[in-house]
């Protein structure tokens, strides 16, 4: 019997009641389970938290309360695949994961799931402070409780309120240095938060069937595709200005202004080609293209971040 | 005399037994790399009180 169907009963559930005597699991797919693609964009993120600080730390603590951020950010998307192991294996995007694909046994991600969770608050309080691991944890539990188990399965504003784990890594890195909020980490997690619906949904819009037949209600499959186009556009004609927040508010310079202005205007552009198409190739393509510019939008903004957080001549305090 | 029943022994496949040693292999290489990560961190943060003790 092969390894894609030796865990999975027949209607899709899987069966972690016998466990294989020997595990199937290879190191690759443990590092799967951490959801690699997700951490890049955390360590990203909290990197550009932690330079938001201008405060000087240790390189080696920097490194560190990255890596505990991201093994955090790991652990709570190794959570999220054992809880979700069964709707996993129903939708075509997820069946190939460690667990639906019968790699390694729903007991085992638990365990390796949870130990990390433990393990990287706890190394992340005694490097940094408490005040940041404290966040870490109720980042992981907002996560896995609030948004997998609860929000994910319950209400069509499951990524919209969920979201916001995915826009806390800023705010713990600029905690890590300083063991305080501002304003500044705030806006950064605004943009996340913001950014969220449209992304995700835009993905949504060509999944819809797999999520309908696995029940998560997400917004096409609950009001349908016109209403889902509808909320992608005025989010999108949202985030632009709360993009370029950090330049309106002083914290970042002119190149920052100039870079969000033009993503969010491409966003906005995009988000409207995809509300006028509305069925067949052209439609699909449409989500597709704002799906792949979303990631690039984030990722753009954050580098100018970094860029001038990192060359601060080109900040707007350095002209005043 | 009665001849006693042990339990089954697993008998791993080949590649049963790869995906074991690239487990293993991970799992050494993980160990190794948090031993000197606390080592690294550990001398960041006391710096030079780190052999400020009584002998």
């Amino acid at each position: 019997m092969s390894l894609a169907t030796d865990s999975l009963i027949s209607d899709g559930s899987v069966a972690d009641a016998t466990p294989p005597l020997v595990s199937k699991a290879t190191a690759k797919d443990y590092y799967e389970l951490l959801k690699p693609r997700v951490m890049q964009l955390v360590i990203f993120t909290a990197l550009v938290g932690m330079m938001t600080a201008h405060e000087p730390i240790n390189p080696v603590i920097g490194f560190a309360s990255i890596l505990a951020i991201a093994i955090g950010a790991g652990a709570s998307g190794c959570l999220n695949m054992w809880y979700d192991a069964t709707i996993d294996s129903l939708m075509e995007r997820t069946a190939k994961r460690p667990i639906p694909s019968g790699a390694v046994a729903p007991g085992e991600a638990l365990a390796f799931g949870m130990t990390l969770s433990v393990g990287s608050v706890l190394f992340l309080g005694l490097i940094s402070n408490w005040y940041a691991a404290a966040f870490l944890a109720f980042t992981i539990f907002f996560y896995v409780v609030v948004y997998t188990m609860w929000l994910k399965h319950w209400t069509v504003q499951n990524i919209v309120i969920g979201g916001a784990a995915g826009a806390f890594p800023p705010m713990i890195g600029y905690m890590a240095v300083t063991g305080s909020m501002n304003i500044e980490t705030l806006l950064q997690f605004l943009i996340i938060f913001i950014w969220t619906p449209p992304h995700f949904w835009a993905l949504a819009l060509v999944k819809s069937k797999d999520y309908a037949r696995a029940g998560v209600p997400m917004l096409p499959v609950v009001a349908g595709g016109i209403e889902t186009r509808r909320q992608i556009l005025l989010y999108s004609l949202v985030l632009m200005p709360v993009g370029m927040s950090p330049s309106l508010f002083g914290y970042v310079g002119p190149v920052y202004l100039v870079i969000s202005t033009l993503f969010g205007a491409v966003m906005i552009g995009l988000a409207y080609d995809l509300f006028r198409k509305r069925e067949g190739e052209p439609a699909r393509k449409a989500s597709y293209r704002l799906f792949g510019v979303s990631i690039l939008y984030l990722f753009v903004l954050f580098v100018a971040l970094l860029v001038e957080e990192v060359v601060p001549v080109l900040a707007w305090r350095n002209f005043g | 005399m009665k001849e006693e029943a042990y339990p089954t022994v697993a008998r791993l496949t080949p590649e049963e037994l790869a995906r074991q040693k690239s487990r293993s292999r991970a799992l050494g290489l993980v160990l190794g790399a948090l031993v000197i990560l606390f080592f690294v961190v550990t001398i960041a943060k006391l710096g030079g009180s780190v052999f400020n003790r009584e002998l």
